[in-house]
């Protein structure tokens, strides 16, 4: 019995353990990343394409999901507010949903699950038929050259994106709420304008894309670069970078939640 | 892939990504709207300030002059103090008159100013006389329910 | 096949190398060398010198540590104990700068070639020299086309890595390995998967290219009659140790147990054709009482 215990905890122990190390590998790969971002920028071109791979042929899904997800609040905000009589706030509802929460969350998730595993998977496939240990063979630093590149476009993208889905939002909600039903077209942007603050709202929801962009191009980078050399330990680490990216989104949306809209 | 087609569309995502930025900024913010520009400070002093909230409007004749920029309460005579930021393109006369008001019935407060007709104008940094507190819901119905009540009795 | 000699003359880098080229000490010296990993001992107590100009051949089977050789050689990884001088400098004591400049001069071909896939076979001859070079792109491409032709494909330049063959993706790394004259080449498993003729083509390389940049190669191995004939000398291992030494001919007349059996391809020698297990009788018995 008391073995049984004494085996149970040490498991527990072995576990949290092996996570911290990891967690603390991870931050001295994100640093060396960092350290190792010159080339990234000296040779802008290798971010351009990254950022194509990343963010252009991240832009449909993008682009639809937005406007579906706007169309959706339209509708439901709408079948809402009208029985409270104040229809026109829906352009408040629309704008300030998109803005504040599902323009950065919803975008960072489809872009951890289109951009980030292939970003993993790909390193992970470099790693596994030993390119870049042949190019570390001919002395070009891997993190500089692949890793750093495809973190910055990273990083740049979401912002981008998560604009993009919410701009799209907005027009898929104006399209449902005013051109369908028939929601006043005046009071429904001007509510809206009335309402969204620059800097509280806008602002925020940038800073909170731009920190998703980080924690997803980190995961995806940092899961391809330790995967384990083989087909399974790759496909192993696309999933992981797509579940631990989604829950790092969510917690860090509620810290910064938290933060930035604690009423005031 | 060749160069010149990743630089063009690279190029595309990142103007229609700032793009879209741009839109929310002005369209669907309100960035454009009189809160840039240079402003002048006014004082009021309120018994109660209900919801107000710092950065509420400030409107004149329904039309946004300003917003709240501090709310503190005067240790001495428990009053509320609030500061107000007002663009510098409106002045207004001594006897204005400051009142806590809310957009329907539930909607956000604001502080409306009713103008007066004096000739002087007022200072910046200068406190607003006259003021006008909120109106809070609570009060308002046990106001109600007394009068009510009194009524009932000289019934009797 | 184009001489390479004559091609590989005029590359502008072979400057920097003729120092190196006249002094005597061998190119690469390992010296009581220990690597563990995980506590598991991999390599133990090994010696070994590479001179300069010649080819030398390490074989054993898979598992034995070959490997790991090349990459402590390659300064991938850092040994326990003992240490590998290349040039006359011990590799794991360079920080990352000059280990990086160290690599310059080796050159490494990959088990299966390790191309770049989401470049074409020109850029990724031209990698290396773009990456460490300021030469004009009209440089470079006469010096990548130099490379393939030396490999006998220049004409598939255009082509990417997913759309070649196995021997021709080991070419077209043999030129990317080469693309700055390296002093070292290191070969991992260069002959395997291949058919007969390209095995031929790989070996002949090899040796050719060696000649002509006047460096050293080390060829990691297990096959044995192709690489016996390009070679200048070869080491045995098994279990991470040196277990024979010998020029070609050595090996050939060798009676060692072990050398015998791999050169000749024994089924049951010293490396036992059984994995350990018990004896089969008790097996079969117990399984039956059981």
């Amino acid at each position: 019995m008391l073995d049984r215990a004494t085996s149970a905890l040490r498991g527990l122990g072995s576990r949290v353990t092996s996570r911290i190390w990891r967690l603390g590998f991870a931050s001295r790969f994100l640093l060396a990343t960092l350290l190792y971002s010159g080339t990234s920028f000296r040779r802008f071109f290798l971010t351009i394409r990254e950022i194509y791979f990343t963010g252009v042929l991240s832009l449909i899904i993008i682009l639809v999901s937005g406007l579906f997800v706007g169309m959706v609040l339209g509708l439901q905000g709408y079948d809402t507010l009208q029985r409270y009589g104040s229809s026109e706030a829906l352009g408040i509802l629309v704008a300030l949903s998109l803005v504040r929460e599902l323009g950065p969350v919803v975008s960072a998730l489809l872009f951890a699950s289109r951009a980030g595993s292939a970003i993993t998977a790909e390193i992970g496939l470099m790693k596994a038929t030993e390119q870049l240990s042949a190019m570390e063979m001919m002395a070009v630093n891997p993190i500089a050259r692949v890793v750093a590149p495809r973190f910055w476009a990273g990083v740049i993208s979401m912002p981008l994106l998560a604009a993009l889905f919410s701009a799209m939002g907005i027009f898929g909600g104006y399209l449902v709420g005013v051109v369908l039903i028939g929601v006043d077209e005046g009071s429904f942007w001007s509510q809206m304008q009335a309402s969204v603050d620059f800097r509280e709202d806008i602002v925020n929801g940038v800073i909170k894309s731009a920190v998703f962009g980080i924690i997803v191009s980190w995961i995806a980078v940092f899961e391809g670069y330790d995967s384990e050399p083989t087909a399974e330990g790759v496909s192993g680490a696309t999933t992981r970078t797509v579940v631990t990216s989604s829950l790092a989104i969510l917690a860090a949306d509620f810290i910064l939640t938290a933060f930035m809209f604690r009423g005031a | 892939m060749n160069r010149m087609t990743l630089d063009l569309w690279v190029g595309i995502f990142v103007a229609i990504g700032l793009g879209a930025l741009l839109f929310l900024a002005l369209k669907v913010g309100n960035l454009s709207s009189a809160n840039t520009g240079e402003t002048y400070v006014l004082k009021a002093n309120f018994d109660n300030i209900g919801g107000l909230k710092v950065r509420a409007p400030v409107k004149s004749a329904g039309v946004v002059v300003g917003r709240v920029g501090d709310i503190r309460l005067d240790a001495d005579r428990y009053e509320a103090v609030v500061t107000m930021n007002i663009s510098s393109q409106f002045m207004f006369p001594r006897d204005t008159f400051a009142k806590i008001r809310t957009s329907g019935l539930l909607g956000e407060q604001y502080i409306g100013l009713a103008v007066g007709g004096d000739t002087e104008l007022i200072k910046p940094g200068e406190a607003v006389k006259k003021t006008e507190s909120a109106m809070v819901l609570e009060d308002l119905v046990g106001q109600f329910l007394f009068n009510k009540a009194s009524e009932g009795n000289d019934k009797k | 096949m184009a001489a390479p000699a004559a091609l590989i003359e005029c590359t502008p880098l072979r400057n920097q190398r003729i120092p190196a080229f006249v002094s005597n000490e061998p190119l690469v010296k390992i010296s009581d060398l220990n690597f563990t990993y995980d506590r598991r001992p991999i390599l133990t107590g090994i010696n070994m010198t590479i001179p300069r100009g010649k080819v030398v051949a390490i074989m054993g089977q898979s598992g034995c540590g070959k490997t790991t050789t090349l990459r402590l050689i390659g300064g991938q990884l850092r040994p326990t104990h003992g240490e590998v001088r290349f040039d006359g400098r011990a590799m794991h004591e360079l920080d990352s700068a000059d280990l990086y400049a160290m690599r310059r001069r080796m050159g490494m071909l990959f088990q299966f070639g390790a191309l770049f896939t989401d470049i074409s076979v020109f850029d990724n001859v031209a990698f290396q020299m773009r990456e460490h070079t300021d030469l004009s792109e009209a440089m470079i491409r006469d010096l990548v086309l130099l490379k393939l032709n030396a490999v006998g494909l220049r004409g598939a330049q255009n082509l990417m890595p997913s759309e070649l063959s196995g021997g021709m993706a080991r070419r077209v790394a043999l030129a990317r390995a080469i693309a700055l004259d390296p002093l070292l080449m290191m070969y991992d498993e260069p002959f395997t998967g291949l058919d007969p003729i390209t095995m031929g083509i790989i070996g002949q390389l090899i040796r050719q290219l060696n000649d002509a940049l006047g460096g050293s190669s080390i060829i990691v191995t297990h096959d044995v009659q192709e690489s016996l004939q390009i070679v200048d000398y070869v080491y045995f291992m098994a279990d991470g140790k040196v277990v024979a030494e010998g020029t070609p001919d050595e090996i050939r007349a060798s009676d060692k147990a072990y050398v015998h059996q791999f050169v000749w391809g024994e089924m049951d020698g010293p490396v036992p054709f059984q994995y350990p297990s018990e004896p089969y009788r008790e097996q079969i018995y117990g399984a039956a009482h059981a």
